[in-house]
């Protein structure tokens, strides 16, 4: 998996690209937790992902608990597969998922 | 009928699912289709890693194959960890806020829903999980 960091002012957007899985889920993890100090908006540019797993839900929860403390997260570009996987587990309710 | 022996660990997962692509690929299966059966591998054979021979490590064999009407995929996950029925446990409670989430047992489910059928059977000292995708 290949992970692209932009970081404008308080904004950090990354651009996730291959599979989020129980192999790269630790690397993404690990990503997040160095990268989201001071940050208060989070962009996740899932248009390059493939899929993702319940390795990778686990990181997102995470992931939107720690930013509903210091600001907002948003999915982005999500294709449908990974959809019917927040539609299922009823992440879609809990994510904030934009085209 | 294709299959794959390996340790069960998650470092193979990536081998098992490329094996399992590549027959999946020569049946001409729908790309939706090879994606969620990719999930359910990393799923299923990310459970047997962690728990089939904790603290140790063994094998597991992963078999692919075209039902009778060859209009499914069939991939059963055999091991000889603890026994273990993963269709026993309760389903997750899908409804709850980010801060009252738990995600154990997400995976399981994720599977169940995106699969046509999903059987667990114990026998001759082995877990033998099969999941059937139609095509």
């Amino acid at each position: 998996m290949n992970i692209t960091k932009n970081l404008d002012g308080q904004k950090l957007i990354m651009a996730l690209e291959g599979r989020l899985d129980t192999s790269t889920a630790p690397e993404f993890d690990e990503e997040l937790n160095s990268s989201l100090g001071g940050v208060t908006e989070l962009v996740l540019d899932f248009s390059g992902l493939e899929y993702i797993s319940s390795a990778g839900l686990r990181i997102l929860l995470s992931a939107q608990k720690k930013m509903n403390k210091q600001g907002k997260m948003v999915i982005t570009k999500a294709n449908d597969t990974i959809k019917e996987v927040f539609e299922i587990t009823g992440f879609i309710d809990i994510l904030t998922i934009e085209d | 009928m294709q299959e794959i022996t390996v340790d069960a660990t998650f470092e193979n997962i990536e081998l098992v699912t490329d094996f399992v692509n590549e027959v999946l690929e020569s049946w001409d299966c729908p790309m939706k289709a090879q994606i969620q059966i990719d999930i359910a591998i990393d799923e299923l054979f990310g459970n047997i890693a962690r728990y089939a021979y904790a603290p140790g490590v063994g094998k597991a064999t992963v078999r692919v194959e075209l039902s009778e009407d060859e209009n499914a995929a069939v991939v059963t996950f055999i091991d000889n960890g603890v026994a273990y029925d993963p269709l026993k446990k309760d389903d997750p409670d899908t409804t709850l806020s980010a801060e009252d989430r738990d995600v154990g047992g997400l995976g399981i489910f994720i599977v169940k829903k995106s699969m046509d059928d999903m059987v667990y059977s114990y026998e001759d000292g082995q877990n033998v999980l099969k999941i059937t995708k139609k095509f």
